[in-house]
């Protein structure tokens, strides 16, 4: 039941995100975009992290892609005309058929080469202690100092939003 | 409920980071509530932070092992990153130096210059002295955006907007790279603590078979390679740099660079050794294309912020045969050479930056005819740091060579560094080309507009001696760069 | 585990059949007569003057920029606000109060030199 619900969620990911490429009119790609990133929640529910599918609607799906909507009003982008074709995706075609094969030949010996460690939390505890609680508890102990420098990174962020796009500073 | 274990935090070791970003702060404060054109005294303010932060690194050199670490484990402030965290304050404060009089000229004189250097020193900081991926990557970051706006901080100016976009662009890309390799990494040993994984990979030696660890290393080298500027991963280096404003140029140049350096040996070196066959391998390639095509391409500049651009891939080339050597005596040449390298190459964008005026950059290298005998001074200070990134004695230039050269050799790679000599003289050419411009050209301008404020003239000063003293007796610095290396 | 999800799918189910289900019959059995009137877009409204796709000015980009950095923000006091009791529980609340407090205060710095700037301004 869950393979078959993962199933369908990833061939709407990948549906999607191909639209974001093709689409000739950037606002469809723009939306195509929120789709792709509503079923990347929808994959973070699955794999236990409820906060994190939150955080990704709220920030991605919701503020993020208002900016991107904005950017493309802002530069008043029309839909495409002529061909896009050009040598770079060619390129990028012998690239994405390597990294293929690459992936296909990396599951070729079962996923023994892709097990990684196993911490002490389990789907057990996630139910048991919450996932929000978790998150919190490992961010304001052991990752406190990358807490504390993410909010110097949103100062830096902010003093450079102002300094680039400000009319007059 | 699980107990919860309080971390141990240790300010001591976050204190140089911590006056930065304080200093940082009130300066942003003060620039809006104080309305003044003049931007200058914000720039003295913060060579005072910079001169304050100097305190607890010099108190910090030796401290013990528990007063190091801070944060459980997050940062180790020991003297490998003190050593690095002197190489940013020094390129943070030459660059100060020269900043006012350029930005005053070129009319975006914004008192925002100064806090955004200082977050992005204090970034680098972190980078050097991070042993948790998470605290590399918001190092990484913290330094990243800051140098976006710095590199687009000339918003009239196209080449400057392109520099900045172009910068954006793709460092973020190679974010994308360096976190994906971190998050493979972590999925793999189930730490982001660099000691945390050398100590999975020992107990668990069959990981080195694991695809997903082996890709995540990769992943993280090439995010390394884009921010040290690399071949081939150098294509943003001479756009962004001669887009910049000049003294950031010549603070991106130095600082991001020794940070990308810092983080990238402390990751490889001690999270990563079990791989070391490969890596290095992988580097030693990557070491002598980087050489190669920086100094080749450099042969065929016209435009001196370009040349210097791709001489700076080409010096990363250098470092990276230290690297690739991976003892005691190349990593204290990588020191002893950023340090070098930091006075020598803002010493020559201090040049740079004085022989342009407003609207008229002046940076083709047929501008510098006759430069020496109108300025003799200057022209001095010029070819002294030319000599010194060309690597000829008595430069310091050339004794941060000398060791990494011969730490290559001592660690059998002898024909990386016979590449890395014959490279180093081909770059003597583009080089000399600037004195010869210089000292055999009939002057075509009189440099009458040409003005020493006496900030800039203290940097050059600094500078000189920074080349000069430990290029003629390296002893003191040398010794102090072999107690930073940490193995 | 995921079974707690099930309400939620059958909610998106739901409504996904409301909307079309809808749209489809109305569209189905719904008399058709329409008239120039009718098919204006404002029936009883002002006429439309030009195209919708206006060129946006760059204002609403720095506003953007800040509502999401400040959004970011908030998102961290989830977590935060989940775990204080059990922090002050453990008998560090002075000390998870002190954590966010710098990390406000950090970004309120970053809040007084935008509004001082005048950056919230519509200039």
């Amino acid at each position: 039941m869950e393979t078959f619900f993962f199933a369908i969620v990833a061939l709407v990911a990948i549906v999607s995100g191909m639209l974001v490429v093709k689409c000739r009119n950037p606002i469809n790609s723009a939306l195509s975009l929120i789709v792709t990133f509503f079923c990347l929640a929808t994959f973070y529910v699955m794999l236990e992290a409820p906060f994190m599918a939150a955080i990704q609607v709220i920030v991605y799906a919701g503020a993020i892609m208002v900016l991107i909507v904005f950017v493309i009003m802002l530069l008043n982008l029309r839909t495409e005309t002529g061909s896009r074709y050009t040598h770079a995706v060619t390129v990028g075609t012998i690239i994405g058929v390597l990294t293929l094969i690459e992936i296909v030949y990396f599951f070729s010996g079962g996923r023994s080469g892709l097990t990684g460690a196993t911490g002490g939390l389990n789907t057990e505890t996630i139910e048991r202690v919450g996932h929000t609680e978790l998150i919190g508890r490992s961010m304001f102990t052991d990752f406190l100092l990358p807490f504390e420098i993410t909010s110097l990174l949103l100062l830096v962020a902010i003093v450079g939003a102002v300094v680039l796009a400000k009319k007059k500073i | 409920m699980e107990t919860l274990a309080m971390p141990a935090i240790n300010f001591a070791a976050i204190m140089p980071e911590t006056i930065l970003s304080a200093v940082a702060m009130a300066l942003l404060l003060v620039n809006v509530f104080v309305r003044s054109e003049q931007k200058a005294y914000l720039g003295y303010l913060s060579l005072i932070g910079i001169l304050v932060t100097f305190f607890p690194i010099v108190a910090g050199w030796n401290a013990p092992v528990e007063l190091q670490s801070g944060f459980n484990g997050a940062v180790l402030q020991d003297n490998f990153s003190l050593f690095f965290k002197g190489i940013f304050l020094v390129s943070a404060a030459l660059s100060i130096l020269i900043s006012d009089q350029y930005m005053q000229r070129e009319g975006c004189n914004h008192g925002e210059l100064y806090p955004l250097i200082l977050l992005a020193t204090a970034g680098m900081m972190l980078m050097a002295s991070g042993t948790d991926l998470m605290v590399i990557f918001l190092g990484l970051e913290l330094l990243s955006v800051a140098l976006y706006v710095l590199a687009g901080f000339n918003r009239d100016k196209l080449k400057s907007n392109e520099a900045g976009l172009k910068y954006f662009l793709l460092g973020a890309f190679s974010t994308g790279f360096l976190l994906y390799g971190m998050a493979l990494t972590f999925g793999a040993t189930g730490t982001t603590k660099i000691a945390g994984i050398a100590a999975y990979v020992a107990a668990n030696p069959m990981i080195t078979g694991n695809q997903m660890f082996l890709v995540g290393m990769l992943l993280m080298g090439v995010g390394f390679s884009f921010k040290i500027a690399a071949a081939p991963f150098h294509m943003w280096t001479p756009d962004v740099y001669e887009g910049a404003p000049t003294p950031m140029t010549a603070f991106m140049s130095v600082g991001p660079k020794a940070a990308g350096f810092a983080a990238f040996l402390r990751v490889f070196m001690i999270a990563l050794p079990a791989y070391k066959p490969e890596w290095s391998a992988l580097l030693w390639v990557l070491a002598v294309l980087t050489m190669t095509v920086g100094n080749i391409t450099a042969l065929f500049q016209q435009d001196i912020k370009r040349m210097l651009a791709y001489s700076s891939i080409a010096h990363a080339g250098y470092v990276l045969v230290g690297f690739v050597a991976g003892n005691a005596v190349g990593t204290a040449g990588i020191m002893f050479y950023m340090l070098s390298y930091a006075f020598m190459n803002i010493g020559a964008f201090a040049i740079i930056l004085l022989v342009g005026r407003k609207g008229e950059p002046n940076n083709n290298v047929a501008d510098y005819a006759g430069f020496g005998f109108k300025h003799p001074l200057l022209g001095l200070a010029m070819s002294i740091f030319l000599f010194s990134l060309a690597g000829i004695p008595p430069a310091a230039g050339f004794i941060g060579k000398f060791y990494i050269f011969s730490g290559a050799i001592q660690a059998g790679y002898i024909w990386l560094a016979i590449i890395g000599v014959l490279n180093s003289a081909a770059s003597v050419y583009y080089y000399l080309r600037v004195m010869v411009f210089m000292y055999m050209k009939d002057p075509v301008e009189e440099f009458d507009w040409l003005k020493v404020t006496p900030a800039h003239a203290l940097c050059l000063l600094v500078a000189v001696a920074g080349v000069l003293i430990p290029g003629i007796v390296p002893g003191y610095l040398l010794e102090l760069a072999q107690k930073a290396v940490f193995f | 585990m995921l079974g707690a999800y099930l309400p939620i799918i059958v909610l998106v189910v739901v409504a996904a059949m409301f909307g079309l289900v809808s749209v489809t019959m109305s569209s189905l059995i719904g008399p058709k007569k329409p008239s120039a009137l009718k098919l204006s877009p404002y029936e009883s409204g002002c006429e439309p003057v030009g195209t919708a796709r206006e060129r946006f000015s760059v204002k609403f980009y720095l506003i953007a920029m800040l509502f999401i950095l400040f959004d970011i923000e908030a998102v961290f006091l989830y977590p935060w606000a989940v775990v204080f009791k059990s922090f002050i529980n453990a008998g560090a609340g002075a000390f998870i109060f002190g954590e966010m407090l710098v990390f406000i205060v950090i970004l309120f710095v970053g809040y007084i030199y935008v509004w001082k700037k005048g950056a919230l301004e519509w200039e």
